[in-house]
Parts: structure tokens; C-alpha cells; sequence
């Protein structure tokens, strides 16, 4: 336990003596899992942008419907870095049961507002306490028993909008928009924000030094979560089968692409231009999106863990019969049922290599929600133009969290459907052989069932075949079709999305990192820079297999960080399988997998060690 | 060959029944599958269903290999064993205008694939699944398979002592609205089931007794030719009548149960267990469950509904196929896109 001699509560104003923290600082909310505090969290974190502060937020919840202890860390960055900061100033005591560990937790000089009867000021002397009856407030302004456990968290909204200079009227224009057509439950409900203000006001002594004041860095700024933008994309590349088995945390990418749509997708007769299937099980949802992908849809599901693992058998079928499909892969922590509802990057190996039997499958890697937006379009386009599975892979971290991304922009190329052909080019070609290389670009022709041509059909099996798609276990014949498929492979190189160059100083250190790591390296760098002066550089990876500039890249620098949420270096493996050896032999790892999203302390601890600074 | 002198040189839509065929079998000679292969083909082509509008779907397995070997004009997808249901429903939904064949064997639906086998019959695709079934894996070498009958035989002599899952039993409880059992031998039943099946507008499940000449045609077994030979009871008599055949057949109204099938067709289900009723769900449950304690094979048409909304009803789709509509039907306007950004601004 923290512990100082100078006692910050029996102070009466320190703004003199601390300096003032403004927009820079985590709040962390420490509540019971199932106990609504989900609306509350998210009015304070959008008021917080709404006064123009960047901002993020972070739901650390348990497996688990109710009871157990959660938290929600919210992030006011001036700078807009908004990945987790591994200390939280400011803490929301509301859960009797973690109260001591979450108030150890806090860093000296922390603030903590908390429900009056846990007592917690007596444990420490060195953070500002504010006690809040939040029980008896809440009890007099909701007569409805049953109400009282979700409207107590709007109390602590208000008490800390008054606590942190959150003006009000911000608070009530996100409250509105969030109860947007239920008048009584936003009356409810901003009563009680104005009672956990009213009290703040009227009872507690303002001695702490942090504030939120207005700034201008979230104009024309959105916040969304990457499930939804990966659900968006999904809808906006015109997906029109969908089939799914709920698992945590990729449930709400399909929860998102069905509510949109619905709003989105009928005809002006009101009819479905689409389908969603929620099956029997993960073996099931991608037989389906196989199936359906076979007969011309553009089709998807989304999976996470052991649901992903469940998916293997018929994706090494959609690499070797080469059927388009989309698979978003939401990680979360494993092996076997592991964590569920913590974040890592742990099954990058497994994607690449989905199957038994020589496979390879290219993976997009979104390092924003605006890229799981984009990349998920972007998914939809390359399966069917490579005729082949393709993984979009983010994160529970990305997923689930709450991000402050640029807002998206409207596809700007028409959908790429692929090479599909119709009956009449089966006439003026006169005949047809399915898996084919006649263009030298090592993607076959493909018909749809319903092709009125007495030419058009075709045998898809997983069994071996010849390039007219025939039965076959002639060695050449096997080894013709294989060694097609590795072309075709290599050819994705060139159509994947780009690796993003984020710093070129010509130094001679670099960082490779991908996916929701982007947010806490670039913090990290920041960092790097600020202590040690150096200006490093960094390319962001979005795809495998890797295009040219990553080995580039890995060629330009002396010595190249990979920096990764797993244990086993994933990305550097796949990395070392695809550069010389001596190219390879530069690379070292930063890893972090405790389940928690990583924070940049830990990878500038982590660099600042292995280069001995 | 009985189809060539029975039918006319070319069908309704002027096919000859070659345009029906597929490859040379590479099953066992004498393999019930190949006889049903036979009859899936003779009666496409007498129902002048157009090969290139037939998709046709498999497992893995003896029986899943033989979509190679009839309708050589249609579309296939033999995917992984015991699935199926999963690759047909992602077809049927990418292309509702489809006739669906779904292959599977007793092996791939009863063990491996019982899981999408159960929940496929929930859901009332429009799809024919046929189960050709032998009671055995023959591909790896006779094991027995879940619906070998209690007190069967191997060729080594090893008894089965697990009770049979029957098939049609499962389907009727679950769902699916079209149920029927045959034998690969009786060729007038399998083909007027097939034709019916054909008509219908749901989830058709028939279950072949196919006898596997290598490995469970012997003494003991009992789904071989001679113990289906003697053992078959047949629970009606089907006649099948076509929308475009103007002949009309005299038939006793009393002893006949008359269906009226989604196409105009009409199938005449003549009783031949006293007054069965293929309309009631939980006789025809309960009457497969008393043939099987009392060791009877039941054949013909247990179960028929033709009014159960199916699948695609139910999701509210589009008449024209999801697969080839156009982007202007799939890809919301830019203005969608705005006014989702200023909800989340």
C-alpha cells in the first residue's frame, strides 16, 4: 500500500500547491458486472468528448452476467493518445467487493469518489477522497426500488461532472441523445445526474488538481467501437449471407450488421436483401458462408477462440476448392476457453495456416476502427477477387472498446466481384475448365449454379482435382494445382492493403507492430523520443502475406522491434519464415500478454531494458 | 435400362434423359447408390427440372461421392463429412431458385453430422435430403454405423447391441415436412417419392435402404437385398401426378390419401396400414417408433405438410437470387453512410 506522511484530505487547497492536470488523465469506474453501468460510462466518456477532449473507452469486464466486479477506464488525452494508460488518476468506488484492491491500485496524488459507506478514506492518506452517499441520494429521487441500482450510476456522473469542471449542460445533451426517444427515462435519469452535481456542489471541497476543460480536437470526429465498424463494412461491401454462432467478443459484429441491416437492406417491395442464419454451431456458420460464397454470395461470419478453432476443416476446404468467404476473427485471450473477455493477439499463427495439409490464407490486419471499416470492405472484395477465405483479424480490445476515429468515408470503387463467368461468354469461349490458369495470374473462372449453359457446371470437391476440377490422384496433376495455389498466394502480396510507413526518420532502429498495439506504440514513441531522444521509425503491418516494403523495411534498419499482444512472438515468426536469414536475425520482440490491452509504459520499459538505456 | 423404354425420347422441355447423366459410377457394381443415382435421374428428367437449375450438395462418403455420376449438367459441392446441411443452406440462401439435392449417408447424417442433420430439418429449407443408407462406413471397411438395427450382424460376425437411430422419426419430430422412407430396389416407390419430393416446397427427407454389396449384404444384416426383399412393408402406395400430365387415374377416394403439392401436382398416397393419416404428426412418430420394437422396416411417405411456412419465408428474401444482385440492391447510398457518422459525432 501506498503511503505518505503528508495527507493530502487535510489540506485546504491544494490547486496552489499541485500543478493542475487538465485533459490528460484515466477515470477509473469500478462497478458490478450486470448492474447497468454501461449508459452511465458512456454519457461521462461522451461528454468528456463532447467538451473536445479526445477520449477513449475501455470496458474490463469478467465472463460473466452478473456480480462480478467490472470496470470501465475512460481516457481524457489531450494528445489523443488514447490507448490504456497503466495507471488510473481518478477512481469511482461503487463496488464494495473490489474497493481495497481498486484503491491500492491508485497512484499517489489519485483522486476517489466513492459510496460513503465503504469507509475508504481511512486506508490511505495520500489521494483525495470525496464520499458520496450515492445509496441514500439515489433512494430519494427514484421511489421505484427496482430502478434505484441502474440510476445510481447516473449520480456519479453528475457528482463527477461537477468534480471535473464537466459542464452540465453537455452531460444533459448526451443523456438526451442517448435515451433519444424515451422522455421519461432521460427525466429519470438526468435527475439523478443533477443530484450527484447538486450534492458535489453543495458538500464536496474541490482539492484535487484534475479538470476537464474545453478544447477543439473532437470537430467532425466520431466515437464507435470496431465490432460496429467491422458490422458497417460488412453492410457497406454488400454482404448478403450472413451465418453466425454467438460467441464473446465477436457477437456484436453480427449484432451490428443485423441491426443495419435491417434499417439498411430491403427492397422498396420490403423484402431482405440479405439473410442471417444463427446456427447450430461455428462448424455450421462457415459451412454456410462456404456454401453460400460457392453459389455466388458474398458471405461472412464472425468468430472468436475456440469458435475460430471449430472453423478449421472447412476453411482448409475454401483454400484448396477456392470459395470466397469473409471470417472476422475477434481474439481474445487463449488457449482453450482461456480469458473470454480479455484482449490478445495470439492467433495470428493459427489464421495463417488454418488447416491441416499445406495452407496458407491471407489475413487483414485493421489497426483502427476506421481500418475495421475499410478492411472488412476490403475483405469482401479480395475473396472473391482471389477466390479464397479471407481473415479480417482485430481484437477484443479494438472490438469491443470504445474509439475516437476520423469519421468514415464512403467506399470510393465499385464492388469487385471477381471472375465469374456468364452464359454467354461460356458460348463465345466454347468451353470451360474451372481451376484453369488462363490469365498467368493464377485464379481460375469461376460459374454460379443457375448459369443457363449446358458448359457451365463444374464438380467442387475437396478431394483432389485437375485444373478441369475432375477427380484426381495423379502425382502431377496434385502437385499442378498446389502449386498454383502457392502462386496465387504470392500474387496477394501486391493486393492486400499496404503496410503504412507511421515514422520515417532514417533511423537505424525500427518497429513492426499491427493492429490495436498501433495506438499504444505510437504513444510509446512519444515517449522514446521525449526521454531518450530518439526518433525511431515505425511501419504499421496490415496484411499478411507481407508485401515487399516490410522486408524493406526489415532491410533499411540495424535492428527492428516487433512489438505484439502474445507470448510466443507470432508475428515475428511469420516474418522470420518470409526474410533471408540474416534479414531475419535483426528482429527482436516487445511482448505483452497479461490479457490487459497494452499501455505504452510497457513497451517503452521494454525497449529502454533491451537497448540498455 | 428401364427408364429408356418407358419414357418418351425426349421430356416436356425436349431434353433426352442423356442431358441427365453424369460419369461412369466408380461405386461398387450392384451398390444401391447406384440405383438411386438411377431414379434421382429418371425422374428430373421426367419432371423436365432443367440440369443447370439443380444444385447438388454432399458429405463425404460412399453415397457423397455419387452426385459425380448423375446430372452432369448441374452444379456440385461434395464438402466435409457431415456437413452437408451447412453447405446447402449457405446455397439455398445465395440462390433460392434452385432445385437442392443434399446427398448424404447414414454414416455422415446419423454420427458426424447429426448436429446440422437435426437443425437443418428445424428449419424447413426448400431442399431434398437423401439419406442412402446401408448401416455401415464402407469406405473405411465395414464398421457399423447409428443406424444399423439392434442385433445386426457384421461380415465378422460382430453384433450390434445399440438401438438404431431412425431418421425419418427425428426429421418428422423436428420439422421437416416432407418424410419418407424407400429401398433402392423398389424402383416404382423411389421414383414417385422423388417426383413428389421434387414438388415440394420445404424440407424433404428420404431415407434409402442402399445395400452395400461389399460389406452388409450378407446373413445377419439387415439392410441387405434379401432381408429388404422380404422385409419391406410398405405403408401406402404412392402415385404421382404430375402438373403437366393430363392423365387422369381412377382412384378410390376412400382408401386414398389425396395431397395437393405446392406445384399443381397431386400425389395419391393409397393406404395400405388401415386408415394412416400422413398429416398427423405424432401417429407417424408413433407408428415408426412401434416398427422399430417391433423389428418391421416401414417404407413409403410418413409425413406430409404443405403448409408450414419454410425458411425463406420466414427470413422475408427476395424472389430473385442473393448471389447476382446488384450493388444498387446490396450497397446502401452514401447518404446512409453520413447519417450514421452524425448519430456517432
Amino acid at each position: 500500500m501506498a503511503t505518505s506522511s503528508f495527507n493530502l484530505n487535510q489540506q485546504q487547497d491544494t490547486r496552489s500547491a499541485h500543478e493542475r492536470v487538465v485533459n490528460d488523465f484515466s477515470i477509473n469506474i469500478a462497478t458490478v458486472n450486470g448492474s447497468g453501468s454501461q449508459s452511465a460510462n458512456s454519457v461521462l466518456m461522451k461528454s468528456i468528448f463532447g467538451m473536445g477532449v479526445p477520449v477513449g473507452g475501455k470496458n474490463l469486464f469478467p465472463s460473466n452476467i452478473a456480480g462480478e466486479p467490472t470496470w470501465f477506464l475512460i481516457r481524457a488525452s489531450k494528445d489523443g493518445y488514447l490507448a490504456r494508460k497503466r495507471d488510473a488518476e481518478v477512481l469511482v468506488a461503487l463496488n464494495s467487493e473490489s474497493a481495497q484492491d481498486d484503491l491500492r491500485a491508485l497512484p499517489s496524488g489519485g483522486l476517489a469518489l466513492y459510496e460513503e459507506t465503504l469507509n475508504l478514506d481511512q486506508a490511505r492518506k495520500d489521494v483525495y477522497f470525496y464520499p458520496v452517499p450515492f445509496e441514500k441520494i439515489t433512494a430519494d429521487i427514484c421511489p421505484e426500488v427496482k430502478l434505484r441500482k441502474l440510476v445510481k450510476n447516473m449520480v456519479y456522473v453528475g457528482a463527477l461532472a461537477q468534480l471535473l469542471a464537466i459542464d452540465l449542460e453537455v452531460v444533459e445533451k448526451n443523456l438526451r441523445r442517448q435515451f433519444s426517444s424515451k422522455q421519461k427515462v432521460f427525466e429519470l435519469n438526468f435527475g439523478a445526474v443533477k443530484a450527484g452535481f447538486d450534492y458535489a456542489q453543495a458538500n464536496l471541497t474541490k482539492r484535487d488538481p484534475f479538470f476537464i476543460e474545453r478544447m477543439n480536437r473532437t470537430a467532425g470526429k466520431i466515437i464507435i467501437d470496431g465490432n460496429a465498424a467491422c458490422g458497417m463494412g460488412a453492410v457497406f461491401a454488400g454482404v448478403t449471407v450472413v451465418a453466425w454462432y454467438p460467441i464473446t467478443p465477436s457477437t456484436t459484429v453480427i449484432e451490428a450488421t443485423i441491426d443495419l441491416l435491417k434499417k439498411l437492406r430491403r427492397t422498396p417491395e420490403g423484402k431482405a436483401t440479405y439473410a442471417v442464419v444463427q446456427a447450430e454451431d461455428e462448424l455450421a456458420a462457415i459451412g454456410m458462408v462456404m456454401g453460400a460464397g460457392w453459389a455466388g454470395a458474398r458471405s461472412m461470419t464472425a468468430t472468436s477462440g475456440p469458435g475460430f478453432s471449430l472453423m478449421t476443416e472447412f476453411c482448409g476446404l475454401g483454400y484448396y476448392a477456392e470459395i470466397p468467404g469473409v471470417i472476422i476473427n475477434v481474439q481474445r485471450v487463449g488457449p482453450s476457453t482461456g480469458l473470454p473477455t480479455r484482449t490478445q493477439q495470439a492467433d495470428l499463427l493459427e489464421t495463417a495456416f488454418l488447416s491441416h495439409g499445406d495452407t496458407k490464407h491471407p489475413i487483414l490486419l485493421p489497426g483502427s476502427v476506421k481500418e475495421c471499416f475499410e478492411l472488412t470492405q476490403s475483405a469482401f472484395d479480395l475473396a472473391e477477387r482471389l477466390q479464397t477465405p479471407v481473415f479480417v483479424l482485430t481484437d477484443l480490445d479494438l472490438g469491443m472498446n470504445n474509439w475516437m476515429s476520423e469519421s468514415f468515408d464512403y467506399p470510393s470503387k465499385p464492388l469487385d466481384r471477381g471472375k465469374v463467368l456468364t452464359a454467354e461468354d461460356l458460348d463465345r469461349l466454347g468451353e470451360f475448365a474451372r481451376y484453369r490458369d488462363v490469365d498467368g495470374d493464377a485464379v481460375g473462372w469461376r460459374t454460379l449454379p443457375g448459369t443457363m449453359h449446358p458448359k457451365a457446371a463444374y464438380f467442387t470437391r475437396g478431394s483432389g482435382h485437375n485444373d478441369a476440377a475432375k477427380y484426381s490422384e495423379k502425382p502431377e496433376e496434385y502437385k499442378e494445382v498446389m502449386d498454383r495455389l502457392a502462386r496465387k498466394f504470392e500474387s496477394s502480396r501486391s493486393l492486400l492493403p499496404a503496410p503504412v510507413a507511421v515514422r520515417d526518420h532514417g533511423s537505424k532502429i525500427g518497429f513492426l507492430a499491427y493492429g490495436s498495439t498501433d495506438c499504444a506504440l505510437c504513444e510509446s514513441l512519444d515517449q522514446i523520443k521525449n526521454r531518450f531522444g530518439l526518433d525511431v521509425d515505425y511501419l504499421r503491418l496490415r496484411a499478411w502475406p507481407f508485401a515487399p516494403a516490410v522486408h524493406d523495411f526489415v532491410a533499411a534498419h540495424e535492428r527492428v522491434y516487433v512489438v505484439e499482444q502474445n507470448r510466443d512472438a507470432q508475428m515475428a515468426s511469420l516474418l522470420k519464415l518470409d526474410l533471408p536469414g540474416e534479414q531475419a536475425a535483426k528482429l527482436c520482440s516487445i511482448l505483452h500478454y497479461n490479457g490487459l490491452p497494452v499501455d505504452a509504459d510497457s513497451i517503452t520499459e521494454q525497449f529502454a531494458a533491451k537497448e540498455a538505456l | 435400362m428401364a427408364s429408356a423404354t418407358n419414357s418418351p425420347k425426349v421430356n416436356h422441355i425436349g431434353l433426352p434423359i442423356l442431358d441427365y447423366r453424369g460419369e461412369k459410377s466408380t461405386l461398387c457394381p450392384g451398390c444401391g447408390d447406384n440405383a438411386i443415382s438411377e431414379r434421382i435421374i429418371q425422374a428430373l428428367f421426367e419432371m423436365g427440372v432443367e440440369p443447370e437449375r439443380v444444385m447438388k450438395i454432399s458429405g463425404i462418403g460412399c453415397s457423397s461421392k455419387s452426385p459425380a455420376y448423375f446430372l452432369g449438367r448441374s452444379h456440385s459441392f461434395n464438402g466435409v463429412h457431415g456437413r452437408m446441411p451447412a453447405t446447402a443452406t449457405g446455397a439455398i440462401l445465395a440462390n433460392r431458385t434452385m432445385t437442392t439435392i443434399g446427398i448424404s449417408g447414414d454414416g455422415d447424417t446419423a454420427s458426424i453430422g447429426m448436429g446440422q442433420f437435426v437443425h437443418l430439418m428445424r428449419r424447413n429449407l426448400p431442399m431434398i435430403y437423401i439419406v442412402e443408407d446401408n448401416g455401415v462406413y464402407a469406405l473405411t471397411k465395414g464398421q457399423f454405423s447409428a443406424t444399423a438395427d439392434q442385433g445386426s450382424k457384421l461380415k465378422t460376425g460382430i453384433v450390434n447391441h445399440l438401438p438404431a437411430i431412425d431418421t425419418c422419426a427425428l426429421a418428422i419430430q423436428l420439422g421437416a415436412t416432407f418424410v419418407g422412407r424407400s429401398f433402392s430396389g423398389d424402383k416404382k416407390q423411389l421414383l414417385a417419392m422423388l417426383k413428389a419430393a421434387i414438388a415440394h416446397k420445404g424440407t424433404v427427407l428420404l431415407d434409402v435402404i442402399s445395400p452395400c454389396v461389399t460389406f452388409n449384404d450378407h446373413e445377419g444384416s439387415t439392410k441387405s437385398y434379401k432381408f429388404m426383399q422380404e422385409n419391406d412393408e410398405p405403408i401406402n402406395e404412392i402415385g404421382f401426378v404430375s402438373s403437366f400430365d393430363e392423365i387422369e387415374v381412377d382412384y378410390d377416394s376412400g382408401q386414398t390419401y389425396e395431397v395437393e403439392m405446392y406445384d399443381g401436382s397431386s400425389l395419391r398416397l393409397h393406404k395400405v396400414l388401415e386408415d394412416y393419416d400422413p398429416t398427423d404428426k405424432a401417429n407417424a412418430v408413433r407408428t415408426l417408433m412401434e416398427a422399430q420394437e417391433n423389428d418391421e422396416i416401414l417404407t413409403g411417405v410418413f409425413y406430409i405438410n404443405t403448409e408450414t411456412p419454410t425458411f425463406l419465408d420466414l427470413l422475408n428474401l427476395v424472389d430473385e437470387p442473393l448471389a447476382t444482385l446488384p450493388e444498387s440492391l446490396t450497397r446502401p447510398p452514401k447518404s446512409a453512410l453520413e447519417a450514421l457518422m452524425a448519430t456517432l459525432s
